[in-house]
């Protein structure tokens, strides 16, 4: 019994059932064949998350982030005072996460990639793109680089899933997506 | 020199010292299971959109104090109880330095206390993980480490107590199954603590100003060896019991040793590297990192799992079947004692962690599907069908058969006994099911307001998220009244349960000891008895878990491209 | 003093290490403070500064 020392002084060698031995086996092979599926994945895969990334001060990021937008802005967002950043097809984005707001707004072309630049102003922040649901941890001090091609048009909402605050519900960016 | 009294149910010698230490950690445990409790309903009652119930500034502190009080401190001193019942209790031995246990005890009770007020002064509502740059009173790390260093004295002396206790031979051979399964938690939590201290001690020197920042990256890496690890101590604390009931009830050996034990040393080699589930969407880190601990290394701890999920149920079939319960393949099944909680809280315990926290566990924790489910409230209806309907399932069950045997007294409701692992299950299932259901939607978790109302820009959930969220309140206060039951009648038989009389006809059922020759049972394993039901089982379970695997890769091909 | 006087010899090499909770301890420690930890610190080391 499992609450009582083993009665064979020597157990190793007991014979194993057939059942079990079966039901290992199975296991195993489940196990390899999910190992291997995330290496497949990124040799064959669409959605594989770039690991590229730069430690940076948030002011640097933040005076890029500014920068970039500056240059690129085709309208504000109703009367928010946002800027709408619409940056040219294959070129790179860049959003920052700070309480409580993902910055700016931007508006993107299906089917175009895009290099996205994300990182945080003060706490961490959670990233997350609905209703598609692609979500990223967003850390201060972190510059996350990764492709984007947006497969779907209309509106998206951003909003933020890592706690950061008592503001942290009202957290919500937004991306556009045009058809041409 | 230590004193014994000798149990009546089971003939195991107790030492008195640990008798009353495994009391007081149980009783403990119980209590702030209340309080964590209690934060948890008041928790889903406000994320309930029609309900909304706590503002939210409360909604955090709540959802602060929940997750400390029931993860980490109802948890971790039941399985403090629990490994020093089966280091004492099962061996027969007494326990060494029982008062360095005494003083992990105070340490973990004084850390618990002095963490609680910090949260619940509002100063500290910074969540269980505390991520920096977001700093807690300096009094809230200051008792996360002092309750983990009382653990760790416990772990202490749980070795120190199994060492002795082969030197002094107060059993022969090798530990029992369920001794080694308690050991192997032991270890994993030795990491954990580890872990903790590496990260919360210079944290908290950060809040008291004498450490100038915390690189988050590594805070998150290190804090999640603490902070996952920790639920890996409550997976092989929960299979242990497992492998006690069906022993206990059924008398039930494991069908092999060699393959049991062989489970558990994956486990210590490899369970904890899945700390990297919470990584696999962070910055910078490489995908050969990301990929081989994220799978547990070939995935050989789901291996493991999965092993003791066949084994268990198969243990318990091979025995009913010596019984005579033969006909068909679930004979054995049907005719097992549902109606006692021991029983069901046990059984009901290993299919819903198989089905809910398993299977979902090992998809959120691919590298590429994380990316789909990270944060959103998947994460949490994932873990309450690990931590809740697994392992305090598991846990009551346990109490059910445990509390009434330490203090020799009946249950005081026997008939809501019967009933609650039903409702608790049923319960905190659909609480997970719910949850999880709302995640795929994109519902985020730690969030005060999914309605978005006071935000400048707007997000519309589908009216599904809603509903979902709505479900998952009636659930939550399903499980909580089951949870309340569960108390009621611990608390209530500790205090004034009726002395048991030693039935004659209870004593017959109870395991008696093998005599140290061994003249019981001439095999430590059940040897070469078929399991064909079990087998059956495991064979649908396969099939679900195949299923749900490679139906969330089809969603994440759906998803914009990505690279 | 009967079986353990005869030594452990006989009893095959896994099982001692199955019977051996500090090396058992010892290896649960160092795996994954090796893998998960001192890997994974490696590579936050290596996360180069922006350009």
């Amino acid at each position: 019994m499992s609450i009582f020392p083993p009665t064979e002084r020597v157990w190793w060698n007991q014979p194993i059932e057939k059942t079990e031995v079966m039901w290992v086996t199975i296991a195993f092979v489940w196990a390899l064949v999910m190992f291997f599926m995330m290496p497949y994945w990124h040799i064959s895969g669409e959605q594989n998350l770039s690991n590229e990334a730069y430690k940076v001060n948030p002011e640097v990021y933040g005076e890029k982030v500014e920068a970039w937008a500056e240059k690129y802005t085709i309208r504000e967002e109703g009367d928010t005072g946002i800027p709408v950043v619409r940056p040219p097809a294959g070129g790179d984005v860049y959003m920052l996460g700070r309480t409580w707001e993902w910055w700016p707004i931007v508006e993107l072309q299906k089917g175009q990639s895009y290099r996205f630049h994300l990182s945080s102003m003060d706490w961490m922040h959670g990233w997350s793109l609905l209703p598609e649901n692609i979500n990223i941890q967003v850390h201060p001090n972190y510059e996350m680089i990764f492709t984007v091609k947006p497969t779907s048009s209309g509106e998206f909402g951003v909003i933020c899933n890592e706690f950061c605050g008592i503001g942290h519900h009202t957290m919500v960016g937004k991306i556009y997506v045009t058809d041409k | 020199m230590a004193e014994f009294r000798t149990c009546p149910d089971t003939g195991f010698k107790i030492d008195l010292a640990a008798d009353k230490l495994i009391k007081w950690n149980a009783v403990t445990a119980v209590v702030f299971l209340l309080v964590g409790g209690l934060f948890g309903l008041m928790v889903a009652l406000t994320r309930w959109p029609a309900v909304h119930l706590l503002p939210a500034d409360l909604f955090y502190l709540a959802l602060t104090a929940h997750g400390l009080d029931v993860l980490i401190v109802w948890i971790v001193f039941f399985e403090v109880a629990l490994i020093y019942f089966c280091a004492c209790v099962l061996l027969n031995a007494r326990m060494v330095l029982p008062k360095v246990a005494w003083l992990g005890y105070i340490l973990m009770l004084g850390g618990a206390a002095i963490t609680n007020v910090a949260v619940l002064s509002g100063e500290s509502s910074v969540m269980f993980t505390s991520y920096p740059p977001m700093m807690a009173a300096q009094e809230f790390y200051l008792g996360i480490i002092l309750f983990a260093v009382g653990a760790l004295l416990a772990c202490l002396v749980f070795f120190a107590t199994i060492i002795t206790a082969k030197k002094e031979r107060t059993y022969e051979g090798s530990l029992p199954l369920v001794v080694f399964g308690a050991m192997t938690a032991t270890i994993i939590a030795v990491f954990t603590i580890l872990s903790g201290a590496v990260i919360l001690v210079p944290t908290w020197l950060w809040s008291l100003d004498l450490l100038a920042n915390i690189d988050t990256l590594m805070y998150r890496v290190i804090w999640w060896g603490f902070g996952h690890s920790s639920q890996q101590i409550n997976v092989v604390a929960q299979i242990s019991i497992w492998y006690a009931i069906a022993a206990i009830l059924f008398g039930a050996k494991p069908l092999s040793e060699k393959v049991s034990r062989g489970a558990f040393l994956l486990y210590i080699l490899f369970l904890q590297l899945a700390s990297a589930h919470h990584l696999l969407v962070d910055p910078g880190i490489s995908s050969e990192w990301k990929i081989f601990n994220t799978s547990y290394a070939l995935y050989l701890a789901v291996l493991a799992s999965m092993i003791h999920g066949l084994t268990v149920p198969g243990a318990i079939e091979a025995a009913q079947r010596k019984k005579g319960f033969n006909k068909g393949l679930f004979e054995w099944l049907r005719k097992a004692p549902w109606g006692n909680p021991v029983f069901s809280g046990m059984f009901l315990s290993l299919i819903l962690f198989g089905f809910l926290g398993g299977i979902t566990g090992v998809m959120m924790g691919t590298e590429q599907l994380n990316i789909i489910i990270h944060n959103t409230l998947y994460v949490p209806g994932h873990f309450h069908g690990t931590v809740v309907v697994g392992t305090t399932l598991a846990f009551m069950a346990m109490s059910y058969w445990l509390v009434p045997t330490l203090w020799q007294k009946e249950l005081v409701f026997p008939g809501l006994a019967k009933w609650q692992p039903y409702l608790f299950g049923l319960g905190m299932g659909l609480v997970s099911t719910f949850m999880m259901g709302a995640g795929t939607l994109g519902v985020p978790r730690r969030h005060w307001d999914m309605t978005f109302a006071d935000a400048t820009l707007g997000y519309d959930f589908p009216a599904a998220a809603n509903l979902m969220m709505g479900l998952n309140g009636v659930a939550a206060v399903i499980g909580s009244i089951g949870a309340a039951i569960f108390i009621l009648n611990m608390v209530g038989t500790i205090l004034w349960g009726k002395a048991k009389v030693p039935a004659p006809a209870a004593a017959a059922e109870a395991p008696a000891a093998p005599s140290v020759t061994g003249a019981a049972t001439s095999y430590g394993s059940a040897g070469t008895m078929e399991v064909p039901g079990t087998f059956v089982l495991a064979l649908i379970f396969l099939t679900a878990f195949i299923l749900y695997y490679f139906v969330n890769w089809k969603y994440l091909s759906g998803v914009w491209g990505l690279s | 003093m009967s079986d353990e006087s005869r030594g452990d010899g006989s009893i095959p090499l896994m099982q001692q290490l199955l019977d051996s909770p500090i090396l058992l301890l010892i290896i649960g420690v160092a795996s994954p403070a090796i893998f998960y930890t001192l890997w994974g610190v490696m590579e936050i080391i290596s996360i180069p500064l922006a350009p």
